[in-house]
């Protein structure tokens, strides 16, 4: 999560890796490499697999060599899925992980609100899944080693210099420093990026006071798989809690504790406990974790600056409501990969990474938007504010309007992205589809009839679909009724298409354009500015 | 006579939300009490209708009794 955490020190080692050596520590000028990558959390993962992917060298630097327990981010969104899908690692998250639908929120003794996350048909992905961060990383690493990605762990980045060409970065080993080069450098350095802190980049924002207590129980029984958040319950004297179950029966709880609660004394088993019965209703559960934060609601400025990038945590902070911290970062990634790997290869300017910029900062500005007004319901600061809340809750009971006013967390959907790199519609749209956005999913048939996920189909190459005859393009195609068939018509009714329609996708699977009839210039001036030019 | 609407009518509710809770930052609590009373009138007028605006104390009524119901959860 996004959180400044303030954990027990003590806290157990669940996966260990081993350093080791490598020639660029014997080299007497620093090896350069496409794309060095700092951080080997779940963004800097992400990038790695995913320039992999692309045939890009990458090598990531992390300065840790074991994931340690402690859930922290445990809500994974559709979007994030199929990302993940992409890069090979959705099947042991979904075989994992615990899918959830129902969200009830409580005000005082009473239910005074529920709600179901409506699963569509047709969609290879969930909405959200729990899953322990440190199983997400686990996986994440174990196809970075299948990929044979140049993985250093206890390699700590503790200097860079930037140049024209590349950024050079000093790096320390426990046998002593090297350098080492990246024509780009992607900081995946998390909320305390020794990167952003070298560049001297500040952050603009919000702090919020409140601590809350984050605690993970192991707790057998019939309990249901659903999200449950009380406002002013009275087992926790007036402050919110919330309780959300993630796999191996382990529920995950957060507890508001106010401004004034002292981080060491608030973490003593001694105190959590009580509470926690008092919560629970009876004993039966077995502390596995816990953990106080306080949050921030903040960004950087820019997040290209020269040649190294900021994704993730490093770049944007949000409170944990609305599951939008780990989620905003693996699309990051996602945003920044293809343009990379675009970039690498000659096919588009350096420009094209300004686009990143542009179209991550828009989505850092959405989801710090969102986490804030979760904030400003969850944890009011002046009376005044409590009493409009309070009447919120208050009037869900038989006014609709209250019941959507009521925010105790906005969950993560993508970012609509309203960029230069999208050609504007000409003809109109309806359907779910939108410029600027994921495509939507839906079960095709591939060339040969068999069953196969839109978004599969797609993959991580730019593509053309096209329904009926199409012009001659230069561009991967996929014609309808040839390279694959939309036998039950979702796709169609989703991307609203007619006959010799066709949509231009870019390689992170965004919609960049759309017509109705297109000609070929059109398509192959879509492509020119889907590259920026 | 038209009833009142207690329907979701904003597209943004969390923005309406918003404008509120930004309206009264930095107010002390009187200040908030003067604000929300002219507020009220404000809006009462903008409804312009007595019999939509009995509805509407009416429902609100119901909530200063709400938190002591033993609702059935």
């Amino acid at each position: 999560m996004a959180a400044h955490t303030e954990t027990t020190p003590d806290h157990r080692t669940l996966y260990q890796f081993g350093y080791y050596r490598t020639s660029d520590q014997d080299a007497v000028e620093p090896t350069r490499y496409p794309v060095v990558i700092v951080g080997a959390g779940p963004v800097g993962l992400a990038a790695a697999i995913d320039l992999t992917l692309r045939g890009i060298k990458v090598v990531l630097l992390d300065d840790a060599d074991r994931i340690g327990e402690g859930s922290r981010g445990i809500c994974y969104a559709k979007r994030t899925l199929e990302v993940l899908g992409r890069l090979g690692v959705a099947q042991p998250c979904l075989d994992k992980g615990v899918v959830w639908k129902v969200g009830k929120v409580f005000f005082k003794e009473a239910q005074v609100w529920q709600f179901d996350l409506l699963p569509e048909d047709g969609h290879a992905m969930p909405a959200f899944i729990n899953l322990q961060q440190y199983y997400l990383e686990h996986f994440l690493v174990e196809r970075a080693i299948d990929l044979g990605i140049d993985l250093r762990w206890r390699n700590k980045v503790v200097g860079i210099e930037q140049g024209n060409d590349g950024a050079t970065v000093q790096v320390m080993t426990p046998e002593g420093e090297y350098r080492l080069s990246g024509a780009w450098v992607i900081a995946a350095d998390g909320p305390r990026s020794t990167l952003r802190g070298l560049l001297g980049l500040e952050w603009r924002g919000e702090i919020f006071e409140d601590r809350f207590l984050i605690a993970d129980v192991k707790m057998t029984g019939d309990f249901p798989p659903e999200r449950w958040f009380w406002f002013e319950p009275p087992f926790h004297g007036g402050h919110s809690a919330l309780l959300h179950k993630q796999p191996d029966d382990v529920w995950r709880i957060d507890l508001q504790l106010g401004p004034e609660a002292d981080p060491v004394d608030e973490q003593r088993p001694e105190k959590v406990v009580p509470r926690l019965k008092q919560m629970l209703g009876h004993d039966r559960f077995e502390l596995e974790w816990v953990s106080l934060y306080s949050f921030q609601c903040r960004r950087i400025d820019r997040f290209v600056h020269g040649r190294v990038v900021f994704a993730g945590d490093s770049a944007h902070q949000v409170s944990p409501f609305g599951a939008r911290g780990a989620n905003s970062g693996i699309q990051d990634a996602e945003n920044l990969v293809w343009k990379l790997a675009m970039v690498l290869n000659g096919e588009a300017s350096e420009t094209l990474i300004e686009t990143y910029h542009a179209e991550r900062s828009q989505a850092a500005d959405e989801n710090i938007r969102h986490s804030t007004r979760s904030t400003d319901f969850i944890a009011p600061r002046s009376p005044q504010e409590v009493r409009f809340r309070d009447a919120t809750l208050a009037l869900a009971r038989s006014a609709p309007f209250a019941q959507r006013m009521i925010n105790s967390g906005r969950l993560s959907i993508a970012t609509v992205h309203d960029t230069s790199l999208s050609t504007p519609d000409v003809d109109r749209w309806n359907g779910v589809a939108q410029l600027g956005a994921p495509a939507p999913d839906a079960p095709v048939e591939d060339a040969h009839g068999k069953p196969i996920w839109f978004l599969d189909l797609l993959g991580g190459t730019e593509s053309l679909v096209a329904f009926g005859a199409v012009q001659q393009v230069k561009c991967p195609l996929l014609l309808e009724g040839r390279d694959f068939h939309d036998r039950r018509g979702l796709l169609r009714r989703r991307l609203d298409a007619s006959d010799g329609a066709a949509f231009l996708f870019r390689p992170d699977q965004h919609l960049a354009a759309r017509w109705r009839k297109p000609e070929a210039t059109d398509i192959a001036a879509a492509r020119r500015r889907l590259r920026g030019h | 006579m038209t009833d009142l609407q207690t329907d979701s009518r904003f597209a943004d509710p969390d923005s309406a939300y918003r404008l509120l809770i930004d309206a009264h930052r930095g107010l002390n609590d009187e200040d908030s009490a003067a604000l929300n009373s002219a507020l009220i009138l404000i809006l009462a007028n903008h409804i312009g209708d007595s019999a939509v605006l009995a509805q509407a104390i009416a429902l609100a009524k119901t909530t200063l009794t709400a938190g002591e119901c033993k609702a059935p959860v």
